[in-house]
């Protein structure tokens, strides 16, 4: 075969690799969404229990994606779960914003969803959202659930 | 007594065999920037590895994402997870699927040709002359299909995941009828470009280290007859797809263990 030819298939293999690669990257995966560090500013947010909230979970505000969760960490002096979230710069949520982690649908990821409050003021980078929900845990409603049912069995045979 | 003398002996030959192939692998890695001088070399071979195995390698990852689908579409329903089926087929096929298929494709496409090639260059003492002219074949044969070898295995790799992906995708969202928004958001959310796409491509570069230089060694250490040949050709299919395997696991512990 023509050199030239060769070199123009091979040209057009290395681009067709390419272009798999980019479309993996673009369109299968999260890098056209919250990757870049430049245009998000980062806030933090204490919860007595984090439930299976993971770094890279999602962010939202009214169910929708405004970031992501860089991290959970344990703060050693309070014993509370501290999650970092990386909120992207165009949203600005109120100082006294609220924290919650939720569950999307029954069996879904857990996610981190903000309430906006109603200060003037904005968050701005390096803030600690105290004000917080902590997640389910299915364990603990079970327990209180059956030790309600057993108080009330107990105050009704008491009357 | 015999018994023990043959142990020995096997013992000894195996680890001799050992390190003849760590030897070949760095005097090949030692001849690579030579290679690289003389790029001519490695595009021609980049055609021969790479684009010679296009079509097995898109006709494979088609039917594999179809067949992927269609698989967990039935599973999946069954825990009203349908919704799901494109994080999953994305990240198995990304992760695993797309770099261990394409490496044991490319072991038995372009790896056997390598390994034929340069076992009947040297059963007809071409290798021998080269050296007799003062070219040494480790540059001039070797290395540039190694390098062609090295890169041709991610970018098969990424249209192999890719193209697999567009299969999952028309059979899910033509045939099944899955919300087509919904199939690709949820890959977004949930597939990382680093620590997946990017493992993977990571993967397929090791992958195509091992079956190269598997190829090379077995076609450069043949033994110097037409049934020589056919043995080495055997061997490498059996030996790299072995490597590859083994390789995967170890690859998959070290990146994916830690949540």
């Amino acid at each position: 075969m023509n050199k030239r030819t060769t070199e123009i298939l091979v040209g057009l293999f290395v681009l067709l690799g390419a272009a798999a690669l980019l479309f993996l990257a673009l369109k299968a995966a999260n890098l056209a969404s919250f990757t870049t560090s430049g245009d998000t500013y980062v806030v933090q947010a204490r919860f007595d229990n984090v439930g299976g909230l993971k770094a890279r979970a999602a962010v939202r505000s009214a169910g929708v994606n405004v970031g992501r969760v860089t991290g959970v960490t344990l703060d050693p002096q309070t014993f509370q779960g501290l999650v970092t979230l990386e909120i992207s710069k165009a949203m600005a949520f109120p100082k006294d914003s609220s924290a919650k982690i939720l569950t999307s649908g029954l069996l879904g990821d857990q996610y981190v969803g903000i309430e906006p409050g109603g200060a003037v003021e904005n968050l701005s980078a390096g803030d600690v959202i105290t004000q917080t929900q902590s997640a389910v845990v299915l364990e603990n409603l079970i327990g209180q659930f059956l030790f309600n049912r057993a108080a009330d069995s107990g105050s009704s045979q008491g009357e | 007594m015999n018994f023990l003398q043959w142990l020995g002996r096997r013992a000894l030959d195996v680890l001799a065999s050992w390190g003849h192939g760590a030897i070949f692998f760095l005097e090949l890695l030692k001849a690579v920037p030579s290679a690289l001088g003389r790029f001519g070399l490695v595009v021609k071979q980049v055609h021969a590895i790479g684009n010679r195995s296009l079509i097995i390698i898109l006709a494979s990852g088609l039917a594999v994402g179809f067949v992927l689908a269609l698989q967990l579409y039935n599973t999946l329903t069954n825990f009203g997870a349908a919704e799901s089926l494109g994080l999953v087929v994305n990240l198995s096929l990304v992760r695993e699927l797309g770099p261990v298929v394409t490496a044991l494709l490319f072991a038995g496409r372009a790896g056997t040709s390598l390994t034929a090639e340069i076992g009947l260059m040297k059963a007809g003492e071409q290798i021998s002359a080269m050296e007799l002219m003062a070219i040494d074949p480790r540059k001039r044969v070797l290395a540039p299909r190694f390098l062609a070898g090295v890169i041709s295995m991610p970018l098969l790799a990424a249209l192999f995941s890719a193209i697999g992906i567009l299969g999952a995708w028309l059979v899910a969202v033509g045939l099944i009828g899955i919300d087509a928004g919904n199939f690709w958001a949820i890959q977004q959310n949930g597939v990382d470009v680093w620590r997946d796409v990017g493992n993977g491509v990571v993967k397929s570069m090791v992958f195509g280290v091992i079956c190269t230089a598997v190829a090379l060694y077995q076609g450069y250490e043949t033994e110097a007859t037409p049934e020589g040949v056919a043995y080495a050709t055997t061997r490498t299919v059996v030996t790299s797809s072995l490597g590859v395997l083994a390789m995967d696991f170890i690859l998959t512990a070290l990146m994916f263990s830690t949540p």
